[in-house]
């Protein structure tokens, strides 16, 4: 029951930061330069003289500022987030149509970079100071110095060109005709590239916290207790060591739903990976800002959701917190 | 001071990281002495290999144009854009950090909420957005980067000034009638400063990593040669023309790499009870 509460309370706090969102978006619009109708139709390309009059009266334009943005917000309240001018489709079709593709690859991503830290973390703290301990500091530190677009041009010029492994462009083969689970398969190949290559970034982050965080519970008192009672070294580690070490990490991994998102943007552009990404970055390139901001509600949104999930997984991990507080 | 220098030299990796950062700050002085014309303007035949031709050791581009030039003068473009938002997040973060955390109540509610609201945002997402429509150039993308990037340095000054508010010199300062701006400002802020410095120079390191996404995207300055803007338009051309966006890479890397290293040194010099913790 408590449970339900709280979620329902997650729920609307994020309801409100979307409002807040929302209403930005609205400013935003009205500062880009120009005429905001002119913005909304794509500036060029569709800018007849009654084209232009007749959006002017559909957004209420001529009306007040605070009127404007009541429409506005009613609008974004049923899904209705414009029209793109540019690809004469609804921006909320547009996103939908696309939002698989993201939800795969973040999610894909996310697995990789969480696992993978986890594990070179919990090595690099079990053998503190050799070799292994210093390989997966350095690679961390490269990782995490290293602009995400560049690592996925590399992996490319690396698997793809010289390889000639993995395809490294799109989600599908064009015109393979896939059905079922060769379709799947296909996809799972062509979603190699992109989502390790998001996840690296993250896998330093979570490698480094993950030490850190072990290293400094190793030496708190519970663990001497298990120690002086006989466990192995191996279960120490495990059962003592590494759970403890999860919390921060749940914590962390919840902050960065954000950037995972932002990186996403970057990834599915190298990888011509039709996620909402893309559709960010070609409506960047035709100056489609109705598209752009719809795009941006929209990732924050998930990324809202996604800082909920984390939440509660947090509590399931850490019984002492009470799921009301 | 000595103590300052033996502690951060104690840190092999900040010594190394210090030495590459010289070299770039050398490399954006000199740049414009090194190469005097344009990085724009085209020079040699297009898709000129590196280490083929002497006086352009790393090749040309898709135009023509000088590929070493183009990192000589994108290193200024990187470290002035990463210094100068730095600054920006931080003429934002600190006033609203140090305003929460000395106040209290309802300022630190409101002002943590804000925080908060700015956090939950894809900080990404929103520096394209407002790159795009503020339209591209050195401004915006400053503006762009310090907008997302303050809100950890409002929250460390806060934490900061909540711990130091309740100490003795400061309750003394208090007693003696001393105004609060002045007591923020003279008697907090300064023993705040070393964790905000060692924070300020990774908020360097991951500015200028911003600045080179967004260019990289076609958000940069359009007049101005950038190691992004230097990838991306090669990107396309990956398959014929690798060093078109190997070369600018290993800049930012490099640049970045040495940032972060030198933050960890000033985190061993300034901070050194917290040090080793946990490392």
């Amino acid at each position: 029951m408590n449970l339900l509460v709280t979620i329902l309370q997650r729920l609307g706090k994020g309801y409100l930061v979307l409002l807040a969102i929302a209403i930005l978006n609205f400013f935003l619009i009205r500062a880009a330069p120009g005429d905001p109708a002119q913005v909304m139709a794509g500036e060029a390309g569709a800018a007849d003289e009654i084209f232009i009059l007749q959006l002017r009266q559909q957004f209420g334009l001529d009306k007040s500022l605070f009127e404007q943005l009541w429409l506005y917000l009613s609008k974004v309240a049923t899904f209705d987030l414009g029209f793109s001018y540019r690809q004469k489709m609804p921006v909320w079709d547009l996103i939908l149509d696309r939002l698989p593709a993201t939800l795969l690859l973040t999610g894909t991503a996310f697995v990789i970079s969480l696992v993978l830290g986890l594990l070179l973390g919990a090595v690099a703290a079990s053998r503190e100071g050799t070799w292994a301990d210093s390989a997966v500091t350095i690679i961390a530190l490269l990782f995490y110095a290293t602009p995400l677009f560049w690592i996925a041009l590399m992996a490319i010029l690396l698997f793809s060109v010289q390889l000639d492994w993995l395809p490294s462009f799109g989600m599908e083969t064009v015109g393979g005709g896939h059905t079922g689970f060769a379709r799947a398969l296909d996809i799972a190949r062509h979603l190699i590239l992109p989502a390790s290559t998001l996840g690296l970034f993250f896998m330093a982050v979570y490698a480094r916290m993950t030490r850190a965080a072990m290293l400094e519970i190793r030496g708190l008192d519970f663990v001497k207790t298990a120690r002086a009672k006989g466990l192995s070294p191996a279960k120490i580690q495990r059962r003592h060591v590494l759970r403890n070490a999860l919390l921060p990490i749940i914590t962390l991994a919840g902050l960065q739903a954000g950037q995972i998102v932002g990186g996403a943007v970057l990834t599915e552009t190298v990888y011509a990976w039709p996620g909402i990404g893309r559709l960010m970055f070609e409506a960047l390139l035709q100056r489609d800002y109705n598209l752009l901001l719809g795009v941006f509600l929209v990732s924050s949104a998930m990324v809202i959701i996604f800082n909920i999930i984390t939440d509660l997984v947090y509590r399931i991990a850490d019984p002492r917190i009470g799921v009301s507080a | 001071m000595k103590d300052f220098w033996a502690r951060f030299s104690r840190n092999r990796g900040a010594v190394i990281g210090l030495i590459i950062l010289a070299c770039v700050v050398v490399l954006a002085i000199t740049g414009p002495f090194l190469y005097p014309r344009s990085p724009w303007a085209m020079v040699q035949r297009p898709f000129l290999a590196p280490f083929a031709t002497p006086g352009f050791p790393f090749g040309t581009d898709t135009l023509g144009r000088d590929i070493a030039a183009g990192l000589a003068h994108g290193a200024r473009v990187s470290l002035l854009v990463g210094f100068v938002s730095t600054l920006a997040a931080l003429l934002i973060g600190v006033p609203l950090g140090a305003l929460a955390g000395y106040f209290g109540g309802w300022i630190d509610d409101a002002l943590m909420r804000f925080t908060e609201f700015f956090q939950t945002i894809p900080s990404f997402a929103l520096a394209i957005v407002l790159v795009a429509i503020l339209q591209p150039s050195l401004s915006s993308v400053v503006l762009a980067i310090a907008v997302v990037s303050w809100p950890p340095v409002a929250r460390l000054v806060r934490a900061e000034f909540l711990s130091l508010r309740s100490r003795e010199y400061v309750e003394a300062a208090i007693l003696q009638g001393e105004t609060t701006s002045r007591i923020i400002l003279t008697q907090i802020l300064p023993n705040a400063l070393p964790p905000i410095i060692v924070l300020a120079s990774l908020m360097v390191a991951s500015a200028i990593l911003l600045e080179s996404s967004l260019s990289f995207l076609g958000l940069g300055d359009p007049n101005i040669m950038s190691w992004g803007y230097m990838i991306g338009a090669a990107r396309t051309v990956i398959r014929q023309a690798w060093w078109m966006s190997f070369f600018p890479g290993v800049a930012i890397l490099l640049a970045v790499l040495a940032l972060n290293l030198v933050g960890e040194g000033l985190n061993d010099a300034l901070n050194p009870r917290l040090a080793r913790k946990g490392r």
